[in-house]
């Protein structure tokens, strides 16, 4: 497996790129940040479609790019596999042309991808006769990922592959692009500026701003930094929490998430005990209370300690949480919205103990990541 | 003109089927190697900056605007056997192009030209070159690509160059009697033959004649344009016309 590392500085238009990451070995690295941050830019640049002024690039141990040493690979040369925003399929080739047009590239003995098993786990096997035209939108992004993959490529650039997509479709590639990540362990890097796909499908997240990298890390520690709420968005913003299913209770039609600070219930979650997931919770999803509240309907209720808190420049404020259990060795922050009359009347300030309330209905199956 | 032509008949005469193959095979071999510079013309014209494109499209495109029995004489000074590059044909190759069909194909090539390039650049700044980059991230070379992607995709623009230049060079005149004149069996094609009826008194008929084969033909060449362009739009978009 190849690493890529991205060092490359680049003037497009008004916009100053400067990108400076690694990606993961194995996993899904997320280039996550606004529209029109240069994402996309950064991504044609690693790709070799556009030519950055200065820096380096490098894939495992091949260098794709260095402006000191002169190097510049051409894009065939480069072993990237691009699935581009709108589908790019050639139209004069049906399906299995289009899917086998860059095989001759995929020369790799030791490839785990043969044309069956990908056109099985893409679910297009019946399609291979069809020109790109009859296809849907998501049969066609799915053809567009088997094409990359099928040449063989030391990592996957993904360029924001749902956006095109209306929501069912979404819903109908994201379980594929799962499958992929699990099964063929080529490093993925995936570019979108949807909260819920960075957190279903990343491991770590590179957060883009006007060009340059400003944070890069585990996607539940940049996805639950406050600094970095303004790109992350104010609606979405919240905490991101790893847990396990501890057990379910079929009667309430609740699973237990158990997690380092306690048990989170949800509406039942179709996989078995033990299985890890991530949730997230937003920030206006949780209030405060001082005392135990008793007599209401909300059933995830955590003691904590507030830890910070952030003015947001409205009537609102954030204020993070630690919920880690006394013997728990990590904190577990968590977000809560609460209006700044609110934090006034509670008196809330650093150090002070709290109650954490979170509506189990603000976990849906959508924040549920694998 | 000559008491066969004017067999009075439906039957096509000898000479009417000589005159037809020779239309035929000069307009043909003037499409044929007019072609291949035509594409490369219009990638140049179309995807490249250099200085000299202006003068290359304006240089390209004279023929239309300029009349023929000017762009007969230019190739009369330049290629003719005294002309400036005629001369050294002649002494390299031994090569004559006035008075010879190769020369009215070269006439008709000329003239048909900036329709062909016309008609190929216009498919050609339809291509998406997205698509293009995309078949190279998957590994092709730039000649690859050219080859599977971007000629395919270019080819409802090439069938309709290549049927308005054909078209074109079976009616080629001025330009053709100009550089390659209007000998029997040799250069004496469709519109030449019609001219030269119409010089002798009592040829109306005959006439006539030629000028429905032309018409016959011309139409041939649209019906087959036309099932060409719109098998390959099926294919292309799914969509009959």
């Amino acid at each position: 497996m190849s690493r890529l590392t991205v060092d490359i500085s680049s003037r497009i238009g008004d916009l100053e790129i400067e990108a400076r990451f690694e990606s993961d070995v194995g996993g899904v690295t997320a280039l996550h940040g606004r529209s029109g941050a240069g994402k996309t830019s950064i991504v044609s640049m690693i790709a070799g479609l556009t030519k950055p002024d200065r820096g380096r690039i490098t894939l495992g141990d091949l260098v794709l790019f260095d402006s000191g040493q002169n190097i510049n690979l051409p894009p065939e040369a480069r072993r990237v596999g691009y699935v581009f925003q709108e589908d790019r399929l050639f139209p004069h080739l049906s399906v299995q042309g289009n899917l086998l047009y860059g095989a001759n590239r995929a020369t790799r003995s030791d490839t785990v991808l043969n044309f069956g098993d990908i056109v099985e786990m893409l679910g297009i096997s019946h399609l291979l006769d069809r020109q790109p035209h009859r296809l849907s939108g998501g049969e066609k992004q799915r053809v567009a990922i088997g094409r990359a993959l099928l040449s063989g490529p030391e990592v996957l650039l993904m360029d924001e592959p749902l956006a095109n997509l209306d929501i069912q479709r979404r819903s109908e590639i994201l379980p594929f692009i799962e499958k992929l990540r699990d099964a063929t362990g080529i490093p993925v890097l995936y570019v979108s500026h949807a909260t819920e796909e960075i957190i279903r499908l990343a491991d770590t997240v590179v957060m883009i701003a006007d060009g340059k990298t400003v944070a890069t890390g585990p996607v539940e520690e940049v996805m639950s930094r406050l600094d970095l709420r303004p790109l992350t968005g104010r609606y979405e913003a919240g905490a991101v929490l790893n847990v396990s299913i501890a057990g379910h209770n079929n009667n309430d039609g609740l699973s237990e998430l158990g997690f380092d600070g306690g048990v989170l219930l949800v509406p039942q979650v179709d996989a078995p005990v033990g299985y890890d997931l991530r949730v997230r919770i937003r920030a206006r999803d949780v209030s405060i209370a001082l005392t135990p509240p008793t007599g209401i309907s909300i059933l995830n209720v955590f003691p904590g300690r507030v830890v910070e808190m952030a003015e947001t420049g409205t009537a609102q404020m954030d204020v993070l949480i630690d919920i880690a259990r006394a013997n728990s060795p990590a904190p577990c922050p968590l977000w809560a919205r609460v209006t700044r009359r609110s934090a006034r009347e509670l008196k809330l300030a650093p150090g002070l103990h709290v109650h954490a309330l979170i509506k189990a209905v603000a976990i849906d199956r959508h924040s549920l990541g694998q | 003109m000559t008491p066969e032509m004017n067999t009075g008949g439906l039957a096509i005469s000898e000479l009417e089927i000589e005159v037809l193959l020779l239309s035929l095979k000069v307009a043909g071999w003037a499409v044929l190697c007019s072609l291949p510079l035509g594409i490369a013309t219009a990638w140049l014209l179309s995807r490249h900056r250099f200085p000299g494109r202006f003068l290359l499209d304006s240089i390209v495109h004279l023929p239309l605007v300029i009349p023929p029995v000017a762009v007969g004489y230019i190739l009369l000074v330049l290629l003719g056997r005294h002309g400036l590059f005629g001369s050294w044909l002649y002494d390299v190759f031994g090569l004559t192009l006035v008075f010879t069909w190769q020369g009215a194909a070269l006439a008709a090539a000329v003239m048909a030209f900036p329709l062909m390039v016309r008609a190929v650049r216009l498919s050609l700044d339809a291509v998406d070159q997205k698509i293009e980059a995309a078949a190279r991230t998957l590994g092709a070379s730039p000649l690859r690509v050219f080859v599977t992607i971007t000629l395919p995709l270019m080819t409802p623009g090439i069938l309709a160059g290549t049927v308005l230049a054909f078209a074109r060079s079976l009616g080629e005149f001025g330009a053709t009697i100009t550089f390659a004149s209007n000998i029997a069996g040799e250069t004496r094609t469709l519109p030449l033959a019609l001219h030269t009826l119409l010089q002798s008194p009592g040829t109306e008929d005959a006439a006539m004649r030629i000028v429905v084969i032309s018409i016959v033909l011309a139409l041939l060449a649209l019906l087959l344009s036309e099932l060409l362009a719109r098998r390959v739009a099926r294919r292309l978009t799914g969509e009959i016309k």
